[in-house]
This record gives structure tokens, C-alpha cells and sequence, in this order.
């Protein structure tokens, strides 16, 4: 498509700006209907400069009128310009119990009050100026069509230069009046924008909370599953196998006279059961162990420290539990690291260590081997450092190449 | 030899019934909870308590619970605890008074029968049969001071923890695949080391095992 001429683009310029433009009607419109609602505030005002005495009663109606004000003026402007105000988001509705005392202290009601009390008439007296505006400029261009109407007692004398100016006149307000509106319903939308809405500050305040929690309880819920995925295991197909094996066992052990060939099938198939539950056991210590739940942190990580390779000196110092998410962590980074020591460090021992302090649990797990442990590649150490992010948790790695390593994992648990 | 079983697992609980029949003991009463289990014990005060530690009505450590009872109250009753899962903290309990007619072990173990079949006979003998796992973290929690048992060489610790299991000379020199001699030399080259008086061998053992485990009484 070809790009519009510059005479093209000047004769659309000048219809979406010309007064009888969408853009005109709908900036008048807004204006316009600024003036009926702002009627209680600019009464009260009016009544309160005649009757100074009665200021708190007056002052004191606008404020009740204030959520049917503020309404007004939030759907004045959605359904006339498309400007969305936010609602403030209250808890309970202002008429009940716990409702009406936060609003009252809240700055964001007095802001609102403070549109209502001085934009609002303010605006009020644009819109009429505008109104008025369009009607002297009407009245003034078309002055040829009725000017001949009137008695000829009050017709002004002549049809020559006095008409023709107030037809130029006339024709230069039309122009000019929607921006007039415009200009009004500008600030209007402005003022309107930062008092009526809700702070910008503050909205982000309470979006950062709600997320806080929001990713909280998907937290909670992840591992509340990986505890229920868990039990399933252990109730079902472990015991299942555990009872196989424990057949085939039988079988082995009472069966003697069989051929050796069906000896040897019963034998092979033994030790593939003890193989699955082996497996499944390490499964389910990966996902979210029993002991943790039942016994927390200090037997679930004694657990996995005797299994380790290595000796591992161990050193768990808790005066309470932490929350059950901050425990799945822990255990999910002691359990990491040691892993992650079994198989790449070689060390020959490790140190862990598992303390609380007031509101923050600090994990230690140092070893004696080739250290060269890069934060930033392998699957484990990121896996570990999304795991304690979840958490707002921080991580140091000390890992100089040709060791030893040091790993320091520090988890807020006051929530 | 007779026998109670509490398992809350239905499934398990007929395979623990037929490796019990298979090792020689009469099947008195099967329970599912530690009420029952007191019960039982009480009425056909039998020589062996198969215990799953987890039961209901808590399934948290019931079984632990039940099994001190019954060995303070009827110290005939042996008992052997059945854990998904090792809490060196119930071990320690157990053996705190005495070595002998306990075991703790994972329950997994129980697929492995002929050596389950053992433990089971040599618990309700008045012996101990102890989970290598469980050893393994009951060692973890010594530290601190000048350790004993850093005189002992690698094998001789080996040993020790095979005898800290519960097994007999015999047992330890067909895991280590050495002769039965050597067993007793390494044995005896421990109490040395580990300054136990001379005194019946069985006693020197338990001690032994103590002072691997917690560096216990000296």
C-alpha cells in the first residue's frame, strides 16, 4: 500500500479533528456529563458558603456520597472515553461489620474525596463553559438562517459587516471547541486517573504480596502431592512387591527340589523384585520421604548421610521445625549435594551441617574433594538453585578447582 | 516358639505369617494396631513380637511405643521392629536398656527370607539383629573427643558393625568371606583396643557393640 500524500494525510487530520468528529462528540460528551454528577458537590459547596456553620454536615454528605460518586465518575469515563479506573478492592462491602474503618483510613477514600469536593466542580463549570461554548458558536455561524426570524423591533440594523463577523466568529469557535473539550476532559481523565484510581505504589505493594502467596500455596501444593504421590507408593505398589519378593523368597527358600533350571528362574526373578523395590525406595527418598513428615529433618537427613559413599560428618542443630516446605527443601539440597559429591568430587569425606538461627536455616555441606564445581552448568546445581529461589532462599558455591568445595545454602523460614 | 504379628498391611501381614511358619514359630495372634498388639502379648505371652513401627490410629511411631512396653513389662517377649524407614532415634531407645531380644530393621529386609528367617530366630533367642542401615546411622552421630575407635583398622570396624547387626562369628566370617579364626582374632584385637575388661565373651560383645554405637559406658 502506497503512503498517503501529504494532502491526503492533511484532509484526514482535519476530519478526525473537525467538530462534527467522533473524537469532538466524545470529548463534549464526557464533559458534559461531568456537570450532573458533580450537582451534591457543588451544592454542598454552595450551602456551605452560605451557612459556613454547618461545613462538617456538608463536607460530612459528600463523604457519604463518596462510593456512589466515585461509581458515577469510573463509568463516566469507561463507557464515554475508554479509560479504565481500577476499582480500589476492599474485603468487605462498606456497610458491613469491618468495612467502613479501613475506608476511613484508608488515603486512597480521601483522595477520591478530594475529586469530588474540587475536580468535580471544577470540572463541572468546563463542561458548562463548553456546552455554552458550542451554542454561541452555533448560534454565531448560522446567524444568516435566523437572524430573519426575529421581530424587527430587536434585529440588529443592517445585514452587512456585523453579520459576516459573527458568522467568521462563529465558525472559529466551532473549530476550536473540540479541543476545548478535549482540553477539559484531558485534565479531567488526568486528575481522575491519579485521585479516583488506586496508588500506583500501593497496587504494586499488594500485587507483590499477592503473588508472594499466591506462589506460596502452589509451593504448598506441590508438595502436598509429592507427599500424597509418596503414600500411594508405600501403600500400594511397594507393599505389593515387598509381599512378592517375599513369596518368591519363600518359594527359594522351600522349594528345593525343583530343577535347577526353575531354581534359577524363581532366583532370578527374586532378585529382580528386591531390584524394584530398591528402585522405588530411591524414588520415593527423591520425591518427599515418610521420615521427613513424620520425624523432620534430622532422621531424614541422617538417613541419606549413611548412605552416602563417604563418611559424612553430621551436624543438625534445631530448636523447631521449620515449615514443611522449607524441610522439603533442605532435605532436597542435602540430598542434591551429596549426590552431586558421590558423583563428581570424589572426595574422601563431607561435612553437613544444618543450623537455625532465629528465622533462618543455614545449610553447610563441605567436602575434601577436586572441588571445579560450576554454578552455572550442570543440571544439578541449577535444579538446586531454582528448588531455594522457590523459597527466596540463597546459595553460595566455594569451588576452587582442586578443592575443597563449600556450600552454603541459607532459607528464610519465618512466614 | 510362638509368635505374634502386629502389620496394619494386610498383604504383608499373611507373608510374615507363612516366613513365621517357615522359621520354625507358631503363629498365636496377628493385630493390625498396638492396642491389639498389648493385647495379644499379654494373653499368649509369646517368645517373638513381629512389630510394624507405623500404625494406626497415629502411624507415627506406635510400634516404637508398644515394643518398650512389652520389653519392660514381659522381658520374655522379644521383639523385632519392622520401619519403612530407619529413625536411629527409636534404636537408641531400644538398646537403652538392653541389647539383647531386640531388632530393628527396614522392612524391605523382610524380602531377603533365609536371612530374615536368621534375625528373627536369633531375636527371639535373646539376641539382636540390627538393620545395617540402622548401624550405619547410629555411627554417623558419634564425633568429638579422642574416639576409640579410630584405633581400630578398616576390617576390624567392619566387624564390629557386622557384630553391632547381631551376627555371629560364623555369620561375619560368611559375610567377609574369612575363616571363623580370623573372625575371633579380629574380635579380640577390638576388646583390646577398646579396653574391655576380660570377662564371658557374650558380655564383652554387648559392650563392645555399645561403645561402637554411642561411645557408651567404658
Amino acid at each position: 500500500m502506497a503512503t498517503p500524500g501529504p494532502l491526503r494525510r492533511a484532509y484526514d487530520w482535519t476530519a478526525a479533528h473537525a467538530p462534527w468528529s467522533a473524537w469532538a462528540w466524545r470529548n463534549t460528551a464526557l464533559v458534559v456529563a461531568a456537570v450532573p454528577v458533580a450537582v451534591p458537590a457543588v451544592l454542598a459547596l454552595a450551602y456551605t458558603f452560605s451557612n459556613p456553620g454547618h461545613i462538617l454536615k456538608t463536607l460530612g454528605f459528600v463523604l457519604l456520597l463518596n462510593p456512589l460518586l466515585t461509581r458515577l465518575q469510573r463509568s463516566r469515563f469507561w463507557s464515554l472515553t475508554g479509560l479504565d479506573i481500577p476499582k480500589i478492592p476492599w474485603a468487605r462491602p462498606w456497610y458491613r461489620w469491618g468495612g467502613l474503618i479501613p475506608r476511613l483510613r484508608a488515603e486512597s477514600t480521601w483522595r477520591q474525596y478530594g475529586y469530588h469536593l474540587v475536580v468535580s466542580p471544577l470540572a463541572a463549570v468546563g463542561g458548562a463553559l463548553v456546552v455554552l461554548g458550542w451554542a454561541t458558536g452555533a448560534a454565531c455561524a448560522f446567524v444568516y438562517s435566523w437572524v430573519w426570524a426575529l421581530p424587527l423591533s430587536v434585529r440588529p440594523t443592517g445585514w452587512t459587516g456585523d453579520y459576516v463577523a459573527f458568522t467568521i466568529l462563529g465558525v472559529l469557535l466551532l473549530i476550536a471547541m473540540p479541543w476545548c473539550a478535549a482540553l477539559v476532559a484531558a485534565l479531567d481523565g488526568r486528575a481522575a486517573a491519579v485521585l479516583l484510581g488506586p496508588n500506583r505504589a500501593k497496587e504494586l505493594e499488594r500485587r507483590v504480596e499477592d503473588l508472594a502467596e499466591s506462589r506460596a500455596d502452589i509451593l504448598d501444593a506441590a508438595d502436598l502431592e509429592r507427599r500424597r504421590i509418596e503414600r500411594d507408593l508405600h501403600d500400594g505398589a511397594q507393599q505389593r512387591l515387598v509381599s512378592l519378593a517375599m513369596n518368591l523368597g519363600i518359594a527359594r527358600a522351600t522349594l528345593t527340589d525343583l530343577p535347577p533350571e526353575a531354581r534359577a528362574v524363581i532366583d532370578e526373578a527374586h532378585r529382580e523384585a528386591k531390584e524394584a523395590i530398591e528402585e522405588l525406595s530411591n524414588l520415593v527418598r527423591g520425591l518427599h520421604p515418610a521420615v521427613l513428615e513424620d520425624r523432620g529433618l534430622d532422621a531424614a537427613i541422617s538417613g541419606i548421610a549413611a548412605r552416602a559413599p563417604f563418611p559424612v560428618e553430621l551436624t543438625v542443630d534445631l530448636a523447631e521445625r521449620p515449615s514443611p516446605t522449607v524441610e522439603a527443601v533442605a532435605y532436597f539440597v542435602v540430598s542434591e549435594t551429596l549426590a552431586n559429591v558421590a558423583k563428581h568430587a570424589r572426595a574422601t569425606r563431607c561435612s553437613v551441617q544444618v543450623r537455625r538461627r532465629a528465622q533462618l536455616l543455614t545449610i553447610t555441606v563441605g567436602d575434601n574433594g577436586v572441588g571445579g564445581a560450576d554454578p552455572a552448568g550442570g543440571t544439578g546445581l541449577l535444579g538446586l538453585r531454582k528448588r531455594v529461589g522457590s523459597v527466596d532462599g540463597t546459595i553460595r558455591i566455594n569451588s576452587p578447582h582442586g578443592g575443597p568445595t563449600v556450600i552454603t545454602v541459607e532459607l528464610p523460614c519465618g512466614l | 516358639m510362638r509368635a505374634v504379628i502386629a502389620e496394619d498391611s494386610v498383604l504383608l501381614r499373611i507373608g510374615l505369617v507363612k516366613v513365621l511358619e517357615m522359621a520354625g514359630f507358631e503363629v498365636a495372634a496377628e493385630t493390625g494396631d498396638a492396642e491389639g498388639l498389648l493385647r495379644a502379648v499379654e494373653e499368649h505371652r509369646p517368645n517373638l513380637a513381629l512389630v510394624d513401627v507405623r500404625m494406626p490410629p497415629g502411624f507415627t511411631d506406635e510400634g516404637v511405643r508398644a515394643a518398650l512396653m512389652i520389653r519392660q513389662q514381659w522381658p520374655d517377649t522379644a521383639v523385632l521392629l519392622l520401619s519403612q524407614y530407619v529413625e536411629e532415634r527409636y534404636a537408641a531407645d531400644l538398646l537403652a536398656t538392653q541389647t539383647g531380644g531386640i531388632g530393628y530393621l527396614l522392612k524391605q529386609r523382610v524380602a531377603d527370607v533365609e536371612e530374615f528367617v536368621d534375625a528373627l530366630r536369633r531375636v527371639a533367642s535373646g539376641g539382636t539383629a540390627l538393620d545395617p542401615q540402622v548401624v550405619a546411622q547410629l555411627l554417623l552421630r558419634r564425633g568429638g573427643g579422642p574416639d576409640p575407635l579410630e584405633r581400630l583398622t578398616p576390617r576390624e570396624r567392619e566387624v564390629l558393625a557386622l557384630m553391632a547387626e547381631g551376627r555371629s562369628n560364623a555369620g561375619i566370617a560368611a559375610e567377609l568371606v574369612v575363616s571363623e579364626s580370623a573372625v575371633a582374632k579380629h574380635i579380640n584385637n577390638i576388646f583390646a583396643k577398646l579396653d574391655l575388661p576380660i570377662a564371658d565373651g557374650d558380655h564383652r560383645r554387648v559392650l563392645a557393640v555399645l561403645r561402637f554405637l554411642d561411645g557408651g559406658p567404658a
